[in-house]
């Protein structure tokens, strides 16, 4: 199979010593990311992103992706032992895993949730593994309507799936938008939205914005809440370990299931804390003791992590295939891409069939490293957040300070950091989603040179995006998500039940 | 927060209509090379200020949603948040003069002392080695160059 043998290619660059180590080095930043509070995912690979300027682009993405991994799992650490989600999709991971920590079966948990991490990455990887060739064969067939129409269901789901207020989704979205119209048109060579000032001319960096929405306003978050992190001790014994895993094994439904919904939401944008959610529901619908989640149950720990590790896997696939991110952490790493000369998207393929298959080859061996290094060194993870706050703090402004700095050696990029800063602050607090507007910031360019060429093809008439079958259906499946939130409620009172009022963020 | 909400949205509404009055300005009509530059950013501002009119109109109708039951702030709340912002602020300022590195040291020194209370010993050991780990990572080992000061060209960098 032509697929297997691609995989086996990607092994040989995956594995030399070289990419091994920094897959190492990765997941341990990446965990350490993933435990700190105000770090995460997204801003953690943006500010280490300038490191890897200098590095060949393969071991710079298998840095990347390991730095991700490693948040994943970071974030359920910190969810078990210390009640703090680290990401959205960590919040289900609460509901079971912090009971259990108290009961003292806190080393349980996080074998359960490292497992279960681990069997979802796995199954999405392998999906992955023979989805990417076909999905960017069928890419390369791709004219303009067909990419702005990915690009507007990328979009529609936010606003479709998102969860809380679909107008405030769509508020972001359009600010995204309109920050990456600053700048000069390269299609005209006109300025747009400069003022009159040169200092704008350069337009807005999403990785700036991305440490500041992300990574200052999560502090000043952290900050205001005064918070003092009491957690329970972690200790994961092996003896222990071994018993968890015989218990995890009869739950292999749970497993699937949840992989199966991680995988199916994931490669949508925003799709994995729906998707965790999604799947501790099941969990408790299919269990025999419904009754008992919420109260710390090994299988409640299970369904979310793994859905959100599945999700998490497969949204790299429509980034290396497509060229369009499904989350703020995959927009980073296309930001990436950008900058080590390449060009993302299905040509990437036969271009660069080293980089993408030693992409894919390095999830495996990312994650096997992964699941040893945080079970074997929880302690010394959890024992970061023993850092005082006074300590922490001002230095993870400092590190943020510093890659904004270095994404183009501009000290403009930093006071645009901490505007962005005080930006995701209100907007956090206000509960304007902020993974949308990132995303519009990195797409902005890409979605209005499509559509451009698009109305070019056409002669301004909008019914290209429903000439060819596959646009067509692809703008609208786009459609009917954005009209979801409005037909939603309209359903739900059909059959009687009340609809709620806007919920929580969620990304 | 409902107020916050509403100031929110207003400032959102002189937004888009800066945004679209910009877009009527660059054109938005069909010239010979296919939509003028104007033509997305009018309709940019034409959604963000629709948009921002519903969420106006949401502040001022739905008086008791969630999100408004409670405040923007909390007493007491946003003094830690200024304590972070403000001396951040003043760190990038002063890395236009002593450069980055040096700043950030100051900004690590004053707020574990002022915010943490930590004593002289561990404020001074912390402050002068995770600026110095940091130089070594970034200027020596990876080469992405960073604001310096005459501290640093002092020591010949």
């Amino acid at each position: 199979m032509a697929g297997l043998e691609n995989l086996f290619f990607g092994f040989q660059i995956a594995i030399t010593p070289f990419n091994l180590l920094m897959a190492v080095i990765g997941i341990v930043l990446g965990t350490i990311i993933g435990v700190l509070p105000g770090l995460g995912g997204a801003n953690g690979v943006a500010i280490l992103l300038p490191l890897t300027f200098t590095m060949p682009p393969t071991s710079a993405i298998i840095l990347l992706t390991c730095i991700y991994w490693g948040a994943l799992f970071g974030g359920a650490i910190t969810s078990v032992l210390f009640n703090i989600p680290g990401e959205p999709w960590s919040v289900a991971t609460t509901l079971d895993g912090y009971p259990l920590a108290k009961q003292g079966r806190g080393g349980e948990a996080l074998t359960a949730a490292f497992t279960s991490s681990f069997v979802g990455a796995a199954f999405a990887i392998v999906l992955v593994s023979f989805f990417a060739q076909p999905l960017a064969e069928l890419a390369l067939k791709f004219g303009p309507p067909e990419f702005f129409a990915i690009q507007l269901l990328t979009f529609s789901s936010f606003i479709g799936l998102g969860g809380g207020n679909p107008v405030k989704s769509f508020v972001s979205i359009v600010i995204g938008f309109v920050l990456a119209a600053v700048g000069l048109d390269t299609v005209t060579g006109k300025l747009r939205l400069t003022f009159g000032s040169i200092e704008l001319m350069r337009g807005f960096s999403f990785i700036v914005a991305v440490i500041g929405l992300f990574g200052l306003g999560e502090i000043f978050l952290t900050v205001e809440e005064g918070l003092a992190f009491r957690g329970v001790t972690p200790r994961v014994r092996f003896r222990e370990m071994l018993a968890t895993w015989r218990e995890l094994a009869g739950y292999w439904k749970t497993f699937l299931r949840s992989a199966m919904i991680g995988f199916w939401m994931g490669f949508k944008p925003g799709g994995a804390t729906p998707a965790s959610f999604m799947s501790y529901g099941f969990a408790r619908r299919f269990s025999r003791h419904p009754e008992k989640f919420g109260t710390g149950v090994l299988e409640g720990v299970v369904a979310p992590e793994t859905a959100a590790h599945a999700a998490g896997v497969a949204a790299m696939l429509p980034m290396i295939t497509l060229g369009i991110p499904g989350s703020p952490t995959a927009a980073v790493m296309l930001g990436g891409l950008l900058i080590w000369g390449l060009q993302p998207g299905p040509m990437l393929f036969i271009e660069k069939p080293e980089f993408v298959w030693g992409l894919i080859a390095s999830m495996y061996t990312g994650n096997v490293i992964g699941v040893v290094m945080v079970l074997a060194f929880v302690p010394a993870f959890a024992a970061i957040l023993r850092i005082p706050f006074a300590i922490l703090t001002p230095l993870i402004v400092f590190v943020c300070a510093i890659g904004a700095y270095a994404v183009s050696n501009s000290m403009l990029d930093v006071w645009y950091m901490l505007a962005f800063g005080v930006l995701g602050y209100v907007f956090k607090k206000l509960d304007y989603p902020l993974a949308p507007l990132v995303l519009a910031l990195v797409l902005g360019d890409l979605a209005e040179s499509a559509l451009r060429q698009s109305l070019i093809m056409s002669q301004g008439s909008l019914l290209i995006f429903f000439q060819s079958p596959i646009s067509a259906a692809i703008t609208l499946a786009a459609l009917v998500l954005f009209a979801l939130p409005l037909i939603g409620p309209l359903l739900r009172r059909l059959r009687g039940t009340p609809a709620s009022a806007f919920g929580s963020e969620s990304r | 927060m409902r107020k916050a909400d509403t100031v929110c949205a207003i400032i959102l509404l002189i937004g888009a209509a800066v945004v679209a009055g910009e877009g009527l300005r660059l054109g938005i009509g069909w010239s010979t090379d296919g939509p003028q530059s104007g033509f997305l950013v009018f309709y940019l501002g034409l959604a963000l200020g629709l948009a921002s009119a519903v969420v106006l109109g949401q502040a001022i109708l739905l008086t008791d949603a969630p999100l408004y039951r409670k405040p923007f702030v909390g007493a007491g709340q946003l003094t830690p948040v200024v304590k972070v912002a403000v001396p951040a602020a003043a760190m990038v300022l002063l890395t236009y003069f002593v450069g980055l590195y040096v700043a950030g040291a100051l900004y690590l020194g004053v707020y574990m002392r002022w915010i943490g209370r930590h004593s002289w010993a561990l404020t001074v050991l912390l402050a002068v080695a995770i600026p110095t780990v940091t130089f070594l990572i970034f200027e020596v080992w990876f080469l992405v160059s960073m604001p310096k000061g005459p501290l640093e060209a002092y020591l010949g960098y």
